[in-house]
């Protein structure tokens, strides 16, 4: 039998200030590159105009955009993507181009494939796609992102209220925040552009990250009703340990997944696979170092009123002991109903 | 025992359900047909689960009210107008499955599936809206041309086989533009001259003068011998021809309705001011009310002075809306349409036809993606390849960690892949390229509760118990975790979807469907698998986990 971490007993929590320092060494300079550079922003919430061009024969960059010079449109951006026969041309909203205010969006999608057309040759080049955004659809679309993320926070914050303990929701809620930053850093160091995908795959990120948080918490939960002797220190790295192998498997398994859209699946979903591998470990790492020392943290300043001590909160203790399956779970097997 | 069976049952039971969604079924499409270049409607069996268009290509186009030129006063009640408008158009865009939907009140959203033409689809969106009314043939001026068409028709070589519609056309409803050709080809020339002719075959009278039906499937028959030439020729003076946009089901059958109409309108939506709909108390009628111009009053009064009790068709955008009225007597600047027993709802359309022709809504474009076929094709194969890898390496770590465990589970994956599609598919939501990635992380996130499952019995036994009791213990224990964490996913998927648009909701709904899905697999069928395992090895002493 193949076993992995079985029976670990790594002293996790210990380590935890070393933790605090690599995450800051993660988030702040992202931060600072964030605050001084912003984020590269699609023109989905930017507004503007996108084409993608595909050629026949392999170009320079540079050759596209001394041909959109010449025709006169100075503020394009020009990428390859994916491959030198594949070319994104931007021109956001707001640039100090005229030509582009006014929601003049579509007239600058004709003007590029006039450009094109004079400067490579009608036939030598496909339009494959071309997206023009409002400046309104744009920040609707803005506000509609951190409205997301925001909800998302309080709902999660109350059903782990209802389920566990509000200082475990909190905890968790904190771990999460902090995985938005790292990941927010990630984004901004690789300069990944934030699309309505990358969104999605930060709200993903948040969900697969509560769920790590969860199973360890899930853990800590039973071990608190098990041994009330020991301290939180202990029943929190007792609870890291014994999910361990899961945590490994599981991670492995998602991990497999998402490699396989980052290198298999295409530029247009690179940056969501990209951010969803980070959240991986961002998550990983949030329920081991933010999630459990904060849950310490919170514990220690406002402890729980149980009488037997300050580590027993009071949802544990309200819950019978035994086998904690919800009613209807598992629909019709009661623990021990052997067939 | 019978617990096993029952959930035999049960598995069986969702698993037929999942495979009955996903059985290719007839769906209803506007086609181009090949030889009039008309669309009409066919039927297509493929599998119920929609591409988005980020997969098959296509147009997509968010549409405003344009408030930029001078504030509009009621915008919605403007993209109402539009929309009814683009829809009447709906057969110009010549594609297969378009979409016109309002979002939030005052977007307008066309999704335009395989068109590639983005100036096109502009151009007959914002097209402004032309309506007029116009009397039919009263005169039946058609109806006495049609025996003279049939003959120029037998002339040219076309007939119809047997009395009334063809029987060659009734079975194969969907395809008689082949068996008219077929029909062509096989009958023999001479023996046709006491049968109705081709055109007279496919045309009912109507309830009123100048109105005809035509059986539903013939629609596109109908169409292209009207568009030849020697019929074209023959077609009375001062007739126009002008399909109608309803259907009509009489009996099993249904109908459109074909008008004889002047070519001449008496009056045109420039000169109409208001249309409101409402019931009349008196009579309980729908009726719609309408409020001409000065000018428009005195033209109209005029003209409908001279064709009491004849029929007005009302024409939007060359499609006769609803069945004509008839003129009771002669109208002024105000008039009523009565449409008798008709709901409050028809009667309402039919006021925005009259407002929309009246009052064109001018439309700014707020966002439009293209999406090439190519590309399309490129994502769904570049997709497949990474779901491929993605689900081989997934189920290598589970068969090499886990054994026969782990087998047992990528059964269930298998399962849980199908209820995620059929899902998908009973519900009718689209699938995107975000989706596509979804669907490829919640299987990763799937084994997750196997995987709880799995180290919760090695757990348990290596605490000293039994198999059997460890593995029980080992579902019971995981099982908190389990619900806990996924409905917490659940939670901010479904946030995403209420806050998200298109492609994102596309994605939170592949997430919640497999979210729920790898729970009834992971955890019911699993189980399942389990039960019967040891039902067929009561005595064993090692599990292979």
């Amino acid at each position: 039998m193949l076993r992995l971490f079985a029976n670990a007993a790594y002293d996790f929590i210990k380590w935890r200030r070393w933790a605090y320092g690599l995450t800051a060494a993660i988030i702040v300079p992202g931060f600072a590159l964030f605050f001084v550079h912003g984020l590269n922003y699609s023109i989905e919430f930017t507004g503007g105009t996108l084409i993608q061009v595909a050629t026949r024969q392999p170009l320079a960059t540079s050759t596209i955009r001394s041909t959109l010079d010449a025709a006169g449109i100075h503020d394009a951006e020009i990428q390859t993507f994916g491959a030198d026969t594949v070319f994104v041309i931007r021109a956001r909203l707001g640039a100090s181009s005229p030509s582009l205010e006014g929601g003049g969006t579509q007239q600058t999608a004709q003007a590029v494939a006039q450009a094109l057309d004079a400067g490579l040759g009608a036939g030598r080049y496909e339009i494959v796609r071309t997206e023009a955004v409002g400046p309104k659809v744009g920040r609707e679309l803005q506000g509609k992102a951190f409205l997301a993320i925001f909800f998302s926070f309080i709902v999660t914050l109350l059903y782990l209220a209802i389920r566990f303990e509000w200082r475990f929701g909190l905890a968790a809620v904190l771990a999460t925040f902090h995985d938005i930053c790292t990941t927010i850093a990630f984004i901004r160091y690789l300069n990944l552009e934030v699309s309505l995908v990358v969104v999605g795959a930060v709200l993903t990120m948040v969900g697969y990250s509560l769920n790590d948080t969860i199973i360890i918490f899930d853990r800590v939960r039973e071990n608190l009703r098990k041994f009330r002797r020991q301290n939180l220190y202990e029943i929190l790295n007792l609870s890291i340990n014994e999910t361990l192998p899961r945590s490994v498997l599981t991670h492995g398994t998602t991990m497999a997944t998402t490699l396989a859209l980052v290198l298999l699946a295409g530029e247009v979903l690179r940056p969501f696979a990209l951010v969803m591998t980070f959240a991986i470990f961002t998550g990983t790492f949030s329920s081991i170092y933010i999630a459990a020392p904060v849950l310490m943290y919170i514990e220690k300043r406002w402890p729980g009123e149980d009488a037997r001590g300050a580590r027993a909160f009071r949802a544990a203790t309200s819950v019978p002991p035994g086998p904690a399956t919800p009613p209807g779970a598992d629909a019709g097997v009661r623990p021990k109903a052997v067939v | 025992m019978r617990k096993i069976r029952s959930r035999l049952i049960i598995t069986g039971l969702m698993v037929l359900l999942a495979v009955w969604e996903l059985i290719p079924t007839n769906t209803t499409i506007r086609v181009r047909d090949v030889t009039s270049g008309l669309m009409k409607d066919s039927t297509v069996r493929r599998v119920p689960i929609n591409l988005g268009l980020d997969l098959q290509g296509g147009i997509h186009l968010a549409l405003e009210v344009d408030q930029s030129k001078g504030p509009v006063p009621d915008p919605a009640e403007a993209i109402r107008r539009a929309e009814r408008v683009v829809r009447t158009r709906i057969d110009e865009f010549g594609v297969t499955e378009p979409v016109v939907q309002i979002v939030g009140g005052n977007r307008l959203i066309v999704e335009l599936p395989g068109e590639k033409d983005p100036a096109r689809a502009k151009g007959i969106i914002q097209r402004t809206a032309f309506l007029e009314f116009r009397i039919t043939d009263m005169k039946s001026r058609f109806r006495d041309a049609i025996p003279d068409m049939d003959k120029a028709l037998r002339g040219a070589g076309v007939r119809v086989p047997g009395g009334g519609p063809s029987v060659v056309s009734q079975l194969f409803g969907s395809d008689t533009g082949k068996a008219a050709a077929k029909a062509k080809k096989t009958a023999p020339d001479t023996s046709a001259l006491s049968q109705p002719g081709a055109l007279s075959a496919l045309l009912y009278q109507g309830a009123l003068p100048g109105e005809y039906l035509v059986p539903e499937e013939q629609v596109p028959v109908a169409e292209s011998l009207l568009a030849r030439p020697e019929v074209q020729r023959l077609i009375p003076r001062g007739i126009e021809l002008k399909w109608g946009t309803e259907v009509e089901s009489r009996g099993a059958r249904s109908y459109r309705a074909l008008y004889a109409v002047e070519d001449k309108p008496i009056i045109t939506g420039e000169e109409l001011e208001k249309a409101n709909a409402r019931r009349d108390q008196l009579t309980n009628q729908s009726v719609v009310d309408f409020v001409l111009s000065r000018r428009g009053g005195r033209v109209f009064e005029r003209e409908t002075g001279r064709h009491v009790n004849d029929y007005m068709a009302i024409i939007l955008d060359g499609r006769v809306q609803g069945q004509p009225p008839i003129i009771k007597s002669e109208i002024g600047q105000r008039g009523q349409i009565e449409l008798g027993n008709k709901t409050l709802q028809d009667a309402n359309d039919l006021a925005l036809v009259l407002r929309a022709g009246a009052l064109p809504a001018p439309l700014a474009i707020v966002e439009e993606r293209t999406i090439g076929p190519s590309l399309g094709r490129d994502s769904i194969t570049d997709g497949i390849r990474a779901g491929v890898v993605g689900v081989i390496l997934v189920v290598l770590i589970m068969v090499i960690y886990y054994r026969l465990s782990g087998v047992l589970a990528v059964a269930a994956l298998g399962l849980y892949v199908l209820f995620t599609l059929g899902g998908l598919a009973g519900f009718g939501f689209t699938l995107t390229l975000p989706g596509l990635a979804g669907l490829l992380l919640s299987v990763g996130i799937a084994l997750d509760a196997n995987v709880l499952i799995f180290e919760r019995i090695r757990e348990e036994l290596q605490h000293g118990k039994l198999v059997r009791t460890a593995v029980d213990e080992g579902f019971t224990h995981a099982m908190s975790a389990i619900i806990d964490s996924n409905v917490s996913t659940a939670l901010t998927a479904f946030i995403l979807y209420l806050v998200g648009t298109g492609p994102v909701q596309g994605f939170a709904i592949t997430l919640i469907i497999g979210i729920a899905a790898s729970m009834v697999t992971a955890v019911f069928v699993v189980r399942t698998f389990f039960m019967i395992w040891l039902q067929r090895r009561p005595d064993m002493v090692t599990l292979s986990v």
